[in-house]
């Protein structure tokens, strides 16, 4: 039979006019799509060797590349995609699982775009954040169950509080590893936290020394493989993570190829250069809840109870017991991470279809914990595909305490969503560690506009906040009537634990 | 006598693609038109810009405007001097005869031949005419800073 030939997924268009020759595009693109014939001075481009990262596009002087999708070429019809036909025919070539990088792209609902928010007309007053005082700031740990107030001259606590995070904005930046991502992406993160006030996270790719100056603002992450983990690495973060689950892949555990743990990587994950470091799907000192709380008071021991140890864990059908279970086993935040939620590789298959949205998985958890009485025990962050303020307002008046962002603030950094960060051939310099493109990201200009970002969004979640006549981020959490559903049926509703829209308080 | 600002290369975020070459080049055609400097305009401008590469690593060198700089000794003509108010380093073309001493003396190598109208030495002039060298201003990953003698040594003692 004829070989199988790949539909370009995207044209690569020249405007010949305005091509100066530059050669630009030709020694950027790591793909390798353009070429620069001197005996004929002309720029060829191959369209089908574009991921459509777009980063010819944004460096042409001249405004002479235009990155275009390309029309499918075979027959589709509404059952048989062309992306499903290709990747038949990709498989069928290749015997292998197929993989992809970022968060699910399948068409499931979308509830947050199906959530609208209330404000205040006549009789309630809004508030104008900009003249009056407005209070975003977030604490993540166990809350107690009643404080008691020393009675004598000065008040003073009685209570003894559990640890806290202190955050100026109810936004983190989600678990994405050295290894995963370039030291310098690593680098515009942990630095954009620690100036603003937030916390960012080392994933389970342990911290290495240069991000050490931001450690204090660091969640270190405990996963299955447990690498990078000892002594020094639990004491420097602010506050610890149990790995169990990822959004993007749930039930799946990590696979970093040798070919992406140089020298750097291996001395930071502590595991031999060029080997593959693979974490295994289940932690397997962990097979119940039981065993979990072992390990949470193992690491509560090991940092003298000062700071918070929660655990992460991938959004499935049964979130809501499962996270009662892990508050029960002593964790002082948990971690819910939705169907949306990105990755740096996993099977296409897995990613596409495992896990529930986290809209829905935000509304029963907190549900079922406060059902329980133990809502206080816990804060819960939500993670997965969060794209604006108003989605983080959403999740917050759904009841999560403060969202992880990992692709939003990839996108600030240069990501264009193109999918390919499996391949470690990033040509944006975040998703790999090949040091001809680690160093396109400057991590001054990273953390400046990863700081741009958590400033406008938290801007822009004051003005939300003011519209509804709330004066502080506390008084949202979980206030489920400032949300109303459009266009969802009445589980959706129940799910929820919204009104639809039109009906009144 | 005020001292020059100098451009700061930092290797480490330099990616290669030579937008600097290209925007250097733009900046001294006499169009100051990107597309017509590169499509109408002959002889093309000789860009200030020295780049050097190696597998990864990868800068762009310019003149340093060097406090002791031998190239104002080498020069047979006067062609090149040290402009008084800025401290900077200048190149005549009128004055300059082609014997392309300066460009044997630079320790740099940072002085170019240019073969255009006719044989002159050609170098950077930290973009005079414009509020910022060219070169500085479109680095798309700022590995191409400008600094005063303050902000050299902060960075120096920082490196």
């Amino acid at each position: 039979m004829a070989k199988a030939k790949y539909r370009p997924e995207f044209i690569v268009q020249r405007d010949d006019e305005k091509c100066i020759r530059c050669q630009v595009c030709v020694r950027m693109c790591s793909n390798d799509v353009h070429t620069y014939y001197p005996e004929t001075d002309t720029v060829i481009s191959e369209s089908s060797r574009c991921v459509g990262c777009h980063f010819c596009e944004d460096l042409c002087p001249t405004g002479a590349i235009t990155i275009c999708r390309s029309e499918p070429q075979i027959k589709e019809n509404y059952h048989w995609s062309g992306t499903e036909v290709y990747n038949i025919i990709k498989q069928a070539d290749s015997g292998g699982v197929l993989l992809t990088g970022m968060g699910c792209d399948r068409p499931y609902k979308d509830y947050f775009g199906h959530m609208v928010l209330n404000a205040s007309q006549v009789t309630n007053p809004s508030i104008d954040p900009l003249r009056e005082p407005m209070e975003l700031k977030t604490f993540i740990g166990g809350k107690p169950e009643v404080v008691v107030i020393k009675k004598s001259s000065e008040p003073e606590l009685a209570t003894q509080i559990p640890p806290q995070l202190e955050l100026e904005t109810p936004i983190m930046f989600s678990a994405m590893s050295y290894g995963s991502i370039s030291l310098n992406a690593c680098k515009s993160l942990a630095k954009a936290a620690c100036d603003f006030g937030t916390c960012w996270n080392t994933g389970e790719g342990g911290l290495h020394r240069d991000l050490l100056p931001y450690a204090h603002r660091a969640i270190v992450q405990v996963a299955s493989g447990r690498f990078g983990v000892n002594k020094e690495y639990l004491d420097a973060g602010c506050a610890i993570e149990i790995k169990i689950g990822q959004g993007a892949k749930p039930g799946i555990g990590g696979h970093l190829p040798g070919e992406k743990v140089p020298e750097e990587v291996s001395r930071t994950r502590m595991i031999p250069e060029g080997t593959d470091a693979l974490s295994p799907a289940p932690h397997h000192d962990i097979y119940s809840i039981e065993d979990l709380k072992q390990l949470i008071f193992a690491l509560k021991e090991a940092t003298r109870y000062e700071k918070p140890v929660g655990v992460k864990i991938a959004a499935v059908h049964n979130v809501a017991p499962i996270a009662s279970g892990i508050v029960r086993a002593g964790a002082d935040f948990v971690v819910i991470d939705g169907i949306r939620g990105g990755t740096g590789a996993a099977p296409t298959v897995i990613r596409n279809n495992v896990g529930i949205p986290i809209e829905l998985a935000i509304a029963v958890v907190d549900r079922r914990l406060r059902e329980e009485g133990i809502r206080n025990r816990a804060s819960i962050i939500a993670a997965g595909g969060f794209r604006s303020s108003a989605d983080v307002v959403k999740a917050i008046a759904l009841g999560a305490d403060a969202v992880y962002i990992g692709t939003a603030a990839l996108i600030a950094l240069g990501c264009h969503l193109c999918q390919k960060c499996y391949t470690g051939k990033c040509n944006w310099g975040i998703a790999t560690q090949d040091p001809y493109l680690t160093k396109r990201l400057n991590p001054e200009i990273g953390a400046r506009r990863a700081y741009n970002l958590l400033r406008a969004w938290s801007l822009e979640i004051k003005e939300m906040l003011g519209g509804m006549g709330i004066n502080a981020i506390e008084s949202l959490r979980g206030n489920r009537e400032q949300l109303r559903g459009v266009g969802l049926n009445e589980v959706e509703l129940e799910l929820l634990g919204i009104k639809h829209a039109g009906e009144a308080w | 006598m005020r001292k020059p600002k100098r451009i700061i290369i930092r290797e480490e975020y330099c990616m290669g693609c030579r937008l600097c070459e290209v925007y250097c080049i733009t900046q001294h055609s006499k169009s100051k038109d990107i597309i017509k400097a590169y499509r109408g305009e002959e002889p093309r401008p000789v860009s200030g810009i020295y780049f050097e590469e190696k597998g990864s690593v990868s800068f762009a060198l310019q003149c340093r405007h060097c406090d002791d700089a031998p190239c104002l000794e080498a020069c047979i003509t006067g062609a090149m001097y040290r402009d008084e108010g800025t401290g900077m380093v200048l190149h005549d073309r009128e004055k300059c005869v082609g014997c392309w001493m300066c460009i044997m003396a630079c320790p740099y190598g940072v002085i170019k031949p240019d073969f255009g109208e006719r044989k002159v030495a050609s170098k950077c002039d930290l973009c005079i005419e414009a509020e910022f060298p060219a070169c500085v201003e479109h680095c798309p990953n700022e590995a191409i800073i400008l600094v005063d003698e303050e902000g050299e040594r902060i960075y120096k003692e920082a490196v």
